[in-house]
């Protein structure tokens, strides 16, 4: 490579520099929000910013994780997300294979789907038909209407068709139908998609709130986005978190409450965050819309 | 692609030219002569030979069928004075009532209004900023570091909206971070980030920068992996600088990712992200955000308003639908390939 101009290095320097500031300001609300959760009330107090606690005080996750309503929220929410994504990966990887084999009405079935990608019906009819098939205030709201993104059954189906024909015609030849050959060829050949598709769509049902919201009416369901919600946004961290024995003067300032709260909520995604990574750098979801 | 073939019987019936690729058994019936006889039993033998996929394709399509097209049945609600008492069949028939109050009612406009404001901000002020970030991100020549860049701007889009939303509000409420800088350092009074509806928009934009620019780079350093090294060798041969090798390689190997991305946006400018407006809504700053899709739940969910909530959630629909084809034309006009 030919030496390097003086204004190529400046560049690089300036670059480097500013793109490090781009990351201090994604990663900084990290930062501020774990080291005040760990705070003790006077470094709270006595600081305008906190970028590291003084002293580690784990009272506000003590609080919190004595909370049933917490607990239970976020039960509710590890069996969404468990049950949700397999349920979508069911869905999406039987109806993406079948539409890879030239089935009859295939290309019907393709615009259909697609169409749903450009129009839908809206919240108020969907609401309607979730009422009418008797979900409303049952877990199952949260994951049966939307147990496929027509987005990912193409990009799945995409996927499918990539994998050599020859494989299943010699799967055929030995005498093994399409659903052998979906579950002993298909799938053990698709387990790193599988695995990309199943982040995303946990993801998804991880940080759902407004489901939550609409189709369920009983607190005790509800999903941990709607209890952090409460703790939060609408400033209210003891009534969320239900009544404590623990007079008020005992309690953790709300703010490490909150920021603790908030913390607990994002662990799981923070900790799955680099094998999705992986799977994005890869471009597996890069995939092409094109049916 | 599907000839139509004319049976004995005189129904007609159709057969797809792709039956090339179909599997064993029938070639078989082929070598041995055994090809149906009866004309009109092939569709059955078709089904019968593809049961296996057929019964792979049962669930998805009854998901399909249920919570994706039976919604779209129900928009004759719209056209009704549903109530839930009396159903779907007995409410009584109001035709286009519902519709034509969408243009009568100033709450509408004014929410119409807001949803095409904070799109097009977003489009002015979020869009170009995933291209300045991907084309700062190609420039660097340390990979470690730049891959390091990468996961921490990613990260963000991976939160829930109640967590950005969350964060925000410690942020900027009355005795946040903010505000509590502002005091300490210039005693200022604190300023009501969250309330002010003039403020309400460019917080949108702001978090949405956030979140996504990062994410919104991927496509571009995708695009922009396969751009050919000797380009540059060739360009610095020339005595091309930093700057005009970013201008006459990179971004004209971005160009059509940029236009297409561009485009289909566009297409969507009935969509300004539910969850996200709905959690930074509140009844002070709910003029300014309050948007169509915010609007169909409080008036329908809310309200039990059904029919016209469901009137406004289909005009947006269609509005979206007829921009998603305008721009995929246009996006095909432009020598690009469409969405579909």
């Amino acid at each position: 490579m030919a030496k390097r101009s003086t204004g190529s290095k400046v560049f690089d320097t300036l670059n480097s520099f500013l793109l490090l500031l781009v990351a201090a300001v994604m990663i900084f609300p990290f930062l501020y929000v774990f080291s005040v959760s760990f705070s003790s009330v006077s470094d709270f107090l006595e600081n305008d910013i906190i970028l590291w606690p003084k002293e580690w005080v784990t009272d506000a996750y003590e609080y919190i994780l004595g909370s049933k309503a917490f607990i239970r929220s976020l039960f509710v929410t590890v069996y969404v997300t468990v049950v949700g994504t397999a349920v979508n990966l069911f869905f999406t990887s039987t109806m993406g294979y079948a539409l890879t084999r030239n089935v009859t009405g295939q290309r019907t079935i393709l615009f259909l789907v697609l169409f749903t990608l450009l129009f839908s019906a809206g919240m108020i009819p969907t609401y309607i038909v979730v009422k009418e098939t008797f979900l409303i205030n049952t877990l199952w709201a949260l994951i049966l209407p939307i147990a496929i993104s027509p987005f990912n059954l193409i990009v799945m189906r995409q996927f499918f068709l990539s994998i050599p024909e020859e494989l299943k015609e010699a799967a055929l030849i030995d005498g093994a139908n399409e659903i052998q050959i979906f579950s002993k060829i298909i799938l053990p050949l698709s387990k790193p998609a599988l695995a990309a598709f199943g982040l995303f769509y946990a993801v998804g049902h991880w940080n759902n709130y407004f489901a939550g919201v609409l189709y369920l009416n009983d607190p005790a369901k509800w999903p941990i986005q709607v209890i952090l919600r409460q703790i939060v946004i609408v400033n209210e961290p003891n009534a969320a978190l239900g009544g404590h024995e623990m007079s008020l003067e005992a309690l953790p300032p709300p703010e490490t409450i909150q920021m603790a709260a908030i913390l607990l909520a994002t662990l799981p995604i923070l900790l799955v965050y680099p094998f999705l990574q992986k799977h994005f750098a890869k471009g597996v979801m890069l995939g092409s819309v094109k049916g | 692609m599907i000839k139509i073939v004319p049976s004995k019987g005189g129904d007609v019936l159709l057969a797809e030219n792709d039956v090339e690729v179909t599997n064993q058994s029938e070639n078989v019936n082929a070598l041995k002569g055994k090809q149906p006889k009866r004309e009109p039993s092939r569709i059955r033998k078709r089904l019968w030979r593809e049961r296996y996929l057929i019964l792979l394709l049962i669930p998805g399509i009854l998901y399909f069928l249920i919570y994706r097209y039976l919604p779209m049945g129900g928009i004759i609600i719209a056209f009704k004075d549903y109530s839930p008492f009396q159903g779907f069949i007995d409410s009584q028939w109001v035709g286009l009532k519902y519709f034509r109050l969408i243009f009568e009612d100033p709450e509408v406009v004014k929410v119409i209004w807001n949803t095409l404001q904070i799109s097009f901000l977003q489009i002015i002020f979020a869009f170009p900023i995933s291209i300045i970030l991907a084309l700062l991100l190609n420039e660097l020549r340390n990979q470690y570091y730049k891959r390091f860049i990468q996961s921490i701007v990613y990260l963000p889009h991976f939160l829930s909206w109640v967590v950005v939303v969350g964060i925000t509000v410690i942020f900027l409420r009355s005795e946040g971070l903010v505000n509590g800088f502002l005091d300490s350092a210039f005693g200022m009074d604190p300023i009501p980030f969250l309330t002010d509806p003039n403020l309400f928009k460019p917080l949108i934009v702001l978090q949405v920068i956030w979140k996504e620019s990062g994410w919104g780079t991927i496509i571009f350093l995708a695009a922009l992996a396969g751009v050919n090294p000797q380009l540059y060798e060739a360009a610095i041969m020339d005595g091309a600088n930093r700057f005009r090798q970013a201008w006459h390689i990179t971004l004209p190997a971005i160009k059509s990712t940029i236009i297409i991305l561009l485009i289909l946006r566009l297409g969507n400018v009935m969509e300004t992200g539910f969850e996200h407006i709905f959690l930074m809504l509140n009844p002070f700053n709910m003029e300014s955000g309050n948007v169509l899709d915010t609007f169909v739940y409080f008036k329908g969910i809310q309200q039990a308003n059904y029919s016209f909530a469901t009137a406004v959630g289909v005009f947006k629909g269609i509005v979206g639908l007829v921009l998603v084809v305008v721009a995929n034309r246009l996006a095909k006009r432009f020598g690009e390939q469409g969405l579909y």
